[in-house]
């Protein structure tokens, strides 16, 4: 990239609504059809002078796509062309399923995910949305999420636990 | 290091230790529990362990100052300088010993973070009340299969049994380093899940000491060194 250009953009600093727009477009790595904004894990976008700075908070302090999420939100707003960009990650406070946001919660379940549900258990099947369910396992193929069963359709699914 | 810094940074590796060890046995279980459900969650249990090992170590390697990464103090350590629980550090013998083990930290471990989520130091707090919410599902998970387990077969009761009497006495030693006292809640807790188990807790409250203060580390925990930190030590400085 000629610096000329990463300066003229650099004098045109996008909005921040603008950024949290293209955030939105950063899919999860793990269930690709809901965005890193929906999940809730960027807590914040603000300009310190010249520099971006994105706070992001892990779901799991475990979960290996926290890298992943951050090297993707780095290259996301580098192809608009922001080169001074920060990531800072902040675990306080903890993060919670309570920050997924209703669009996010819709495509969860569209995708074959029950949504997390503060009963403690999913609503209903994601497919057949039957009420008749069994817990197969508290831990399922990540770690946010939980393994059940419907009794009507017989299809296990996975569940996004509540954290 | 001052006297503070000091004692904060033995208290980090106690946590850190502590998860990390219990997070690597579990790990060895990877690709051949017993049922593929529950070799997913204890991967997986493993894998929130070790992802707060990645916090307490993180921070403990920040109070010493000197440039310690978490990775630093996890694999370039050696067992003297641990100061992990004996209770972690015992093998996963049959799958009942692995669970009993996990059950019978996973109470005392989420009491300790309950409490450590009100500590003076906002970076402990932090950590803790992070680390609490996975390890409730810890907890929740391992209290049920003690109860289906214990109060199961003759065969998987037994098996229970066999290893409530050969880990108890590794439990005290889990006391000796909170600063409230968390033994009669904890009492309570277990207790009353064993009693559901059809299970008996031993009489005697004698306890082993020296993992948490590295004074006498169990025979294990050499071997288990040897086998998770061998990459690091044969091509030091390897990255992924």
């Amino acid at each position: 990239m000629a610096p000329t250009r990463l300066s003229r953009r650099h004098v045109v600093k996008p909005s921040t609504d603008q950024i949290w727009g293209w955030l939105d477009a950063v899919p999860d790595p793990e269930i690709p059809v809901i965005s890193v904004v929906d999940l809730g894990i960027i807590r914040d976008v603000v300009w310190q002078d010249d520099t971006l700075e994105v706070t992001l908070t892990p779901t799991y302090s475990g979960c290996p796509a926290t890298s992943v999420i951050e090297i993707t939100v780095n290259a996301a707003l580098r192809d608009h062309g922001l080169s001074n960009v920060t990531l800072k990650r902040q675990i306080a406070p903890p993060w919670t399923t309570d920050w997924l946001s209703d669009k996010g919660r819709a495509k969860l379940e569209a995708y074959g995910i029950a949504p997390p549900n503060p009963a403690g258990g999913p609503t209903r099947c994601p497919r057949c949305k039957s009420t008749d369910l069994k817990r197969i396992s508290q831990f399922g193929s990540t770690p946010c999420k939980a393994q059940w069963q419907c009794r009507d359709c017989l299809e296990p699914f996975d569940y996004f636990k509540c954290i | 290091m001052t006297k503070p810094d000091a004692d904060l940074f033995e208290f980090l590796l106690r946590m850190g230790d502590t998860t990390l060890i219990l997070g690597h046995r579990l790990s060895e279980w990877c690709g051949k529990a017993p049922v593929l459900e529950e070799d997913i969650a204890l991967a997986n249990t493993a894998l929130d362990l070790i992802g707060q090992t990645q916090m307490w170590l993180g921070l403990a390697g920040e109070v010493e100052g000197k440039g310690r990464t978490a990775d630093d103090l996890a694999m370039l350590r050696d067992a003297w300088d641990f100061r992990c629980a004996l209770l972690v550090q015992q093998p996963n013998g049959d799958f009942a010993q692995t669970i009993m083990r996990q059950f019978l930290f996973d109470h005392w471990h989420l009491d300790a973070l309950c409490k450590l989520a009100h500590h003076s130091n906002d970076q402990v707090a932090a950590i803790a009340a992070k680390a609490s919410k996975e390890v409730t599902y810890h907890a929740e998970r391992s209290a049920d299969l003690v109860i289906r387990l214990g109060d199961g077969t003759e065969e998987s009761h037994s098996r229970m049994q066999a290893a409530l009497d050969l880990l108890y006495p590794f439990v005290g030693e889990l006391f000796t380093f909170s600063v409230e006292d968390l033994r009669p809640d904890y009492d309570a807790k277990v207790e009353a899940i064993l009693t559901e188990a059809t299970l008996t807790i031993p009489d005697s409250r004698f306890a082993h000491l020296g993992g948490l203060s590295g004074t006498r580390h169990s025979e294990h925990l050499g071997h288990l060194l040897s086998q998770m930190q061998w990459l690091q030590r044969a091509y030091p400085g390897d990255t992924w």
